[in-house]
């Protein structure tokens, strides 16, 4: 595999994944509104995923993107971990997604500068739908945090037990250098201050405290994932892993 | 004298808005009618939101879910329409949790295999348009406006329900068992969604005079086995009725008698799904209380 | 039962240029969130360049009884229409 269709992969996995995530909410949405914001944000990161599958099979020339999406085992995949937690209740679900929005915001804010032109439309064209889910998801992390004292107590606990896996998000590896350098990746290392900003910004008009720094999760670059990943892609592959010969 | 200005304005065609009078019956009729189709919107979500998860291509995926979304959409644009009635959505919420307000009994029945979410969209949804069509010229504004609203966006859905069962009609073997056999489990619970015969409705001779109604049960019935028997032929499907016939004089199709008592089971609560899908619309509702709470909170500290 | 949620009426104005029309309504309890609630239910299909929200109970209606004296004088009052004038033929640009 080419680097750069590694480099795709961690982007997209992430969008795949944790678009698959937002789509166990249908229909169990705390309110009506809520069902339709969440799904509506979950198909925007499956489009976001599904273009950069798609630029990634057409590099490989031997693979289609769907191949890639059901056909890969766990430990070729390479999204955050973060992205493959279970949804848990609104407020896990809520500080998952604000961890994750402001993160890729910046990130594909620097990713609209690359070299590689493909990308860089991609990543051009994401940014706007990202700025919503981070209206939203900083939205409901203030509302939540300044609501009621139960849910300020459980918003609190959903950020601290997550906080361990947004390590992930600055660590760069000898593929990440090595892209940066080439002017088609992002230097991840430059992205900490802002979103440091941007996510203390939103906790304090939450009223929520940042939690102290603690020993991270790290290994999905190398493809070392939960064990969630794997009940996700046994439920996510199912049909074409049973039906291989199957069109659909 | 207010009711003869009432049945004079439905007669010439105009629309009854919010705050015109109204008899109670009108008002009544329409607030189960119409709650009765948004609950069926929200509890559709639910076995076709089963399958997202599932869905067995990227671009599946995205259909299912833009799909599921506009049945949420469809459901809000007819609650928001009855409550211009005097109504609450949080009572009709506590209606359907009751077990008072009804939903269209084809959601009580399981999705078991991936073509269900073909026949859904094909047979339900094709469904749903014909009656939909048809209720756009209903008399009363906010309804006939959300279903000119809804209208436009369920042709998507059907096309989408046709489209998988098309492929897997086409496809490999198991595919092809899996979409007769979700042809034959969905078929005659798609043509009872038009509800009982004419002749079994009490409601229909007040609903076509006061034009909530436009066309009968049984008339839509009819229209929808016309258009669809075609569309199984075209794709080699068999429509699981043996008395379906041609007829010549008609120019309609003939077919089967509907089991009623299957059909009143399941309308009355004992259908295989319909505990399930109460239960979840109850679980989620009490889920998200303390989201709810903790928005009102926070809109009163900013106001 | 749970107290109502607060339900605000939705304008919208699909294009540049067009006055915003009422869509139906949604259900927040902010008006940030009416906002989003309103984009995500009525504009997905790019039906919108701007929303407006209004709580309900902000609304001020005629009522039906009203609609003679509001509404019937100006239907003598023809000549607010501009057919009601004759032009000489052959008049251009009037």
């Amino acid at each position: 595999m080419l680097d750069l269709e590694k480099y795709i992969l961690r982007i997209a996995d992430s969008a795949l994944i944790i678009s698959h995530r937002l789509s166990e909410w249908c229909s169990k949405g705390p309110t009506l509104e809520e069902d339709i914001a969440l799904s509506n944000i979950s198909l925007d990161l499956l489009g976001q995923a599904n273009s950069l599958l798609e630029y990634c099979a057409s590099i490989n020339g031997k693979i289609s993107a769907d191949d890639l999406a059901f056909r890969r085992n766990g430990k070729e995949f390479y999204n955050f971990q973060i992205c493959e937690l279970e949804n848990g209740h609104f407020g896990d679900t809520i500080i998952r997604q604000f961890l994750f929005d402001s993160y890729t915001l910046l990130f594909f804010q620097k990713l609209s500068q690359s070299k590689d032109e493909t990308l860089s439309a991609i990543a051009t064209k994401s940014i706007k739908e990202i700025k919503y889910h981070l209206r939203h998801s900083s939205n409901w992390v203030i509302r939540l945090g300044d609501g009621t004292s139960l849910s300020k107590e459980k918003i609190q606990n959903s950020l601290n037990n997550f906080w361990k896996f947004t390590g992930e998000f600055f660590e760069m590896d000898e593929l990440d250098k090595k892209m940066a350098e080439c002017k088609i990746g992002v230097d991840l290392y430059k992205l900490k201050n802002e979103w440091d900003n941007i996510i203390n910004a939103t906790f304090e008009k939450a009223k929520i405290q940042r939690p102290d720094d603690c020993v991270m999760i790290t290994g999905s670059k190398k493809g070392v994932h939960t064990e969630h990943l794997e009940k996700i892609l046994s439920k996510m592959q199912y049909l074409p892993r049973a039906y291989p010969d199957a069109k659909w | 004298m207010q009711e003869e200005k009432f049945q004079q304005k439905i007669e010439a065609e105009q629309k009854i808005e919010p705050k015109d009078w109204m008899p109670d019956g009108y008002r009544s009729h329409l607030i189960r009618q119409i709650s009765q189709h948004a609950h069926s919107e929200i509890i559709g979500m639910q076995p076709e939101g089963e399958w997202i998860t599932r869905a067995p291509s990227l671009r599946a995926k995205m259909i299912l879910l833009a799909k599921v979304q506009d049945e949420a959409g469809h459901g809000l644009y007819l609650y928001s329409a009855c409550e211009t009635l005097g109504i609450s959505r949080e009572e009709l919420n506590k209606q359907l949790h009751e077990g008072k307000a009804k939903y269209s009994s084809i959601f009580n029945y399981p999705t078991l295999n991936w073509a269900d979410m073909g026949a859904i969209g094909w047979l339900v949804d094709g469904a749903a348009i014909v009656n939909q069509v048809s209720l756009q010229k209903t008399s009363y504004g906010p309804y006939s406006r959300g279903m000119i609203k809804i209208c436009k966006e369920e042709s998507f859905h059907q096309r989408q329900g046709y489209e998988i069962m098309t492929e897997m009609a086409n496809g490999t073997k198991e595919q092809k068992e899996m979409a007769q056999d979700a042809l034959n489990r969905f078929w005659w619970p798609a043509i009872m969604m038009f509800g009982p015969h004419d002749s079994d409705s009490p409601r229909t001779g007040n609903a076509m005079k006061w034009k909530i109604k436009r066309k009968t049960n049984d008339e839509l019935r009819q229209n929808f086995i016309d258009k669809t028997v075609g569309q199984a032929d075209l794709i080699g499907l068999k429509i699981p009725d043996p008395d379906l016939k041609w007829n010549e004089k008609r120019g309609s199709y003939d077919f089967g008698e509907i089991d009623w008592d299957e059909f009143w089971n399941v309308v009355n609560g004992n259908g295989p799904c319909n505990e399930q899908r109460l239960n979840h619309h109850k679980k989620a509702h009490a889920d998200g209380e303390w989201v709810r709470e903790a928005a009102k909170a926070y809109a009163k500290k900013i106001t | 039962m749970n107290k109502a949620a607060t339900i605000w009426e939705v304008f919208i104005q699909s294009k540049n240029g067009l006055a915003h029309k009422h869509v139906g309504n949604v259900h927040a309890e902010d008006k940030e969130m009416a906002l989003q609630n309103a984009r995500d239910l009525y504009t997905r299909r790019n039906e919108g360049s701007c929303i407006w929200v209004v709580k309900s109970e902000h609304i001020v209606s005629s009522v039906p009884e009203d609609s003679e004296s509001f509404f019937d004088p100006a239907n003598d009052k023809v000549y607010r229409h501009p057919t009601f004038y004759k032009m000489p033929d052959g008049a251009k640009h009037i």
